[in-house]
């Protein structure tokens, strides 16, 4: 969460907000316990937008501002947001934060802003881009060397942090990419499936006494 | 023999000379029946009871003379057009408290704008609170005006000649009230003519699919049409106001009368017009309200994904614009004296179809909560329980008895419908229960989801309830301003009831038997302009 708000420039909104329900997160833990006090036992949900193929939030907004691109990625357009909330209510994960004041960076936070990211304003919705700009980077540099962008080159930032390898970032067009082999798993699953909004993003069903 | 007076006529035809005639005028024969059946004015008792008279002789039915007919035209004119023109200390003192009320509006939007949308209390994952509420509310009140105006039209209804021009300023009043919600509610409402189809460089279109886009294009059709269903019929009575005041109101009036001079072809293609009109509107009404509806129908959210909301909102829509109706109605007839035109019998028949309304919208109602619970969708069964039993449970139990109880158990006596008192609180009582459902269907559905983490709760803050608030001030401000520019009673429509109620009486009474035409005999004949302002 935290490389997240690092490298997205993702404001911090403060206790009062948060107790608001009003962070910013893009990517947040949900915990649901499995067992009760005394031996409680917590379910970890990381859950970021899962970059529907059939997305809700896509055909709702009355601008344009959340479109598909041609990779698959649903996109955020911050220019075009004049903040209708309406793709966030039609959003079945709830991953969509909205910009409720004008993001602040006080000194010297400012100084750590990532230049290859748009600093939001007020009124505006935002979520998880998969690091598009690293996305972006990386398909650029296989362009001008003439090849495809290779296995591992994009590593979003949560995926690139976190230290236990839970988080794996790859092309699923790919057959052979590690990404593609997992979701194709008899483990795989979507989240709320039943919806149908074929997300991206697949989680594993574990093994084991410590799983869910 | 005495005559039928002409307020016992009440109910064949919209509203009597009482007033403004001055007593020399009533013939000794009438005062003393007047008298008589005094408890009894505006009762539609009376009316048959003098009935029974006309039956047994005793009472003789003669409708109006061409001369009455014109004192009684001449006494209605000086009635609207002196209530468009006095101007009081108390009328200034409630448009100023009123013009406040909206202006506050402005003041907390204003502060919104600049600190940011954050200041409402709309969080995660709520992220529509008490404007969109407002929003779908003030929607729903202007439904009624239009409609049923429209469709008291379209059957050719008597008595719903001097409750239209309220009827249709109340919707159009409303949707202004209730258009400013969009912008209320945007994150970034200067940026709000995005969603407008204005030619750009990079060929931005705003996107069709969404059904915000088309609640734009209908509430902008809605008001452009509402507009006109007011103003074209409201044409003759701007000629009249034209006819009847100096300076610098004959000017505008002289304008908006778009040099309407009385001729037969005028009137005909006034008919024709309001013929083809009253029928075309009826479909948008209805149709402004589904799609109103498909904002939340369209979504995957439990409890807004469902077939039924379109005609659920247009019923829903209907019932709190029928019951605003009424308010308003009680308070322009005070307001304006228009007591003598705007009778019990009015309120009487408003209290059935609103009796009617209610019964069907309890049915969308039921049929929407049975459906939800028997599906057995455990997010729906969660609002459910949250609604009826939980933290919810309040309000939704104040909307059920309100809004099927109360209707049900009081509409169906006509001394309750007669009773203004008792219609003004049920009346209110009602739309404040219809609110409360809009809020449990904008809130009280988003604060559950599919992820339990995520579920979420509302409490409204300071800048969201004066804004909610402010509309009905603002509503009113309307209503009271612009009661001294415009006649709140469409006086063409009432003296053309008055008209055809002679012309229908007389006509059967001579084409049925010989002696009856004796006595009508005296009568002087139908007007020469009977053709032209009563086209067959």
């Amino acid at each position: 969460m935290v490389a997240c708000y690092a490298e997205n420039n993702i404001a911090t909104v403060g206790e009062e907000q948060i107790q608001k329900d009003r962070g910013l997160h893009w990517i947040r833990i949900e915990r649901y316990w499995k067992t009760e006090w005394p031996k409680p036992r917590v379910l970890f949900l990381p859950l970021l937008c899962q970059h529907c193929d059939r997305a809700p939030c896509e055909p709702v907004c009355p601008v344009f501002a959340s479109v598909h691109s041609d990779d698959g990625l649903n996109l955020q357009v911050y220019n075009r947001c004049f903040g209708t909330r309406y793709c966030a209510n039609n959003c079945p994960y709830k991953v969509r934060v909205f910009n409720w004041f004008k993001g602040e960076f006080p000194e010297p936070m400012n100084a750590q802003l990532n230049p290859d990211v748009t600093v939001r304003g007020v009124g505006i919705m935002e979520k998880c881009t998969f690091c598009v700009q690293r996305i972006r980077r990386a398909r650029q540099q296989a362009r001008a060397e003439g090849r495809d962008v290779l296995e591992g080159e994009v590593v979003p930032a949560c995926v690139q942090t976190c230290p236990t390898g839970a988080l794996t970032f790859g092309d699923l067009n790919d057959p052979d990419s590690l990404a593609a082999r997992l979701a194709a798993s008899d483990r795989a699953y979507h989240l709320l499936g039943f919806i149908d909004t074929e997300p991206s993003i697949s989680y594993l069903k574990g093994l084991g006494a410590e799983s869910g | 023999m005495a005559r039928l007076p002409n307020w016992a006529r009440l109910p064949r035809y919209s509203g009597g000379p009482t007033r403004g005639l001055g007593q020399e005028a009533v013939p000794e024969a009438e005062r003393q029946l007047a008298y008589e059946h005094q408890d009894e004015r505006h009762e539609p008792g009376a009316y048959s009871t003098l009935q029974d008279a006309v039956a047994d002789g005793t009472i003789e039915d003669v409708p109006p003379t061409e001369e009455e007919l014109a004192r009684m035209d001449a006494a209605l004119d000086g009635i609207v057009l002196r209530s468009m023109t006095r101007v009081g200390a108390g009328y200034l003192l409630l448009a100023a408290v009123l013009g406040m009320g909206a202006a506050s509006l402005f003041g907390a939007w204003l502060y919104q704008i600049f600190a940011g949308i954050g200041v409402a209390g709309i969080n995660r994952p709520v992220f529509w609170g008490f404007y969109i509420t407002s929003f779908v509310f003030w929607i729903g009140v202007s439904h009624s005006g239009t409609l049923i105006s429209a469709i008291l039209r379209v059957l050719n209804v008597e008595w719903r000649r001097p409750l239209t021009r309220g009827a249709e300023a109340m919707t159009l009043f409303s949707l202004m009230v209730g258009a400013l919600f969009p912008l209320i509610h945007l994150g970034r409402v200067w940026k709000f003519y995005f969603m407008i189809p204005y030619p750009n460089v990079r060929e931005l279109w705003p996107n069709f699919h969404s059904a915000l886009v088309w609640d734009l294009v209908a509430i902008l059709t809605y008001m452009t049409s509402s507009a006109l269903f007011l103003f074209m019929p409201m044409i003759p009575d701007m000629a009249t106001a034209r006819d009847r005041t100096t300076g610098i109101r004959r000017r505008i009036y002289g304008v908006l009368a778009l040099g309407w001079r009385g001729s037969q072809q005028q009137w005909h293609r006034l008919h024709l017009a309001m013929k083809v009109y009253t029928i075309v509107i009826i479909p948008v009404a209805v149709s402004v309200h589904s799609i109103v509806s498909w904002d939340f129908a369209m979504t995957t959210n439990e409890g807004w994904h469902s077939t039924i909301f379109a005609p659920y909102f247009v019923i829903g829509a209907i019932y709190s614009g029928v019951a605003a109706l009424i308010t308003v109605l009680i308070f322009v007839r005070r307001g304006l004296g228009l007591q003598d035109y705007i009778t019990k019998f009015h309120f009487d028949r408003l209290g059935l179809i609103l009796l009617a309304v209610s019964v069907i919208w309890f049915y969308m109602f039921f049929a929407q909560t049975l459906t939800n619970w028997y599906g057995g969708n455990p997010v729906d069964r969660e609002l459910e329980h949250l609604h009826i039993f939980g933290a919810m449970a309040p309000l939704w139990w104040f909307m059920v008895v309100v809004n099927v109880l109360l209707p049900f158990f009081t509409l169906w006596f006509k001394r309750v419908r007669r009773s203004l008192p008792a219609m003004l609180v049920i009346t209110i009582l009602i739309n404040m229960g219809m609110w409360i459902e809009r809020f449990l269907i904008v809130v009280g559905s988003n604060v559950r989801n599919h992820l339990p983490f995520d579920w979420g709760d509302y409490t409204p803050a300071l800048p969201e309830i004066i804004i909610a608030a402010a509309t009905f001030a603002m509503f009113a401000f309307l209503y009271v301003a612009l009661s001294k520019a415009l006649p709140f009673v469409s006086l063409w429509e009432v003296k053309e009831g008055w008209r055809l109620d002679k012309w229908r009486t007389q006509g059967i009474v001579e084409g049925e038997t010989e002696p009856a035409q004796e006595p009508r005999g005296a009568s002087p004949p139908p007007s020469e302009n009977r053709p032209e302002e009563v086209p067959a």
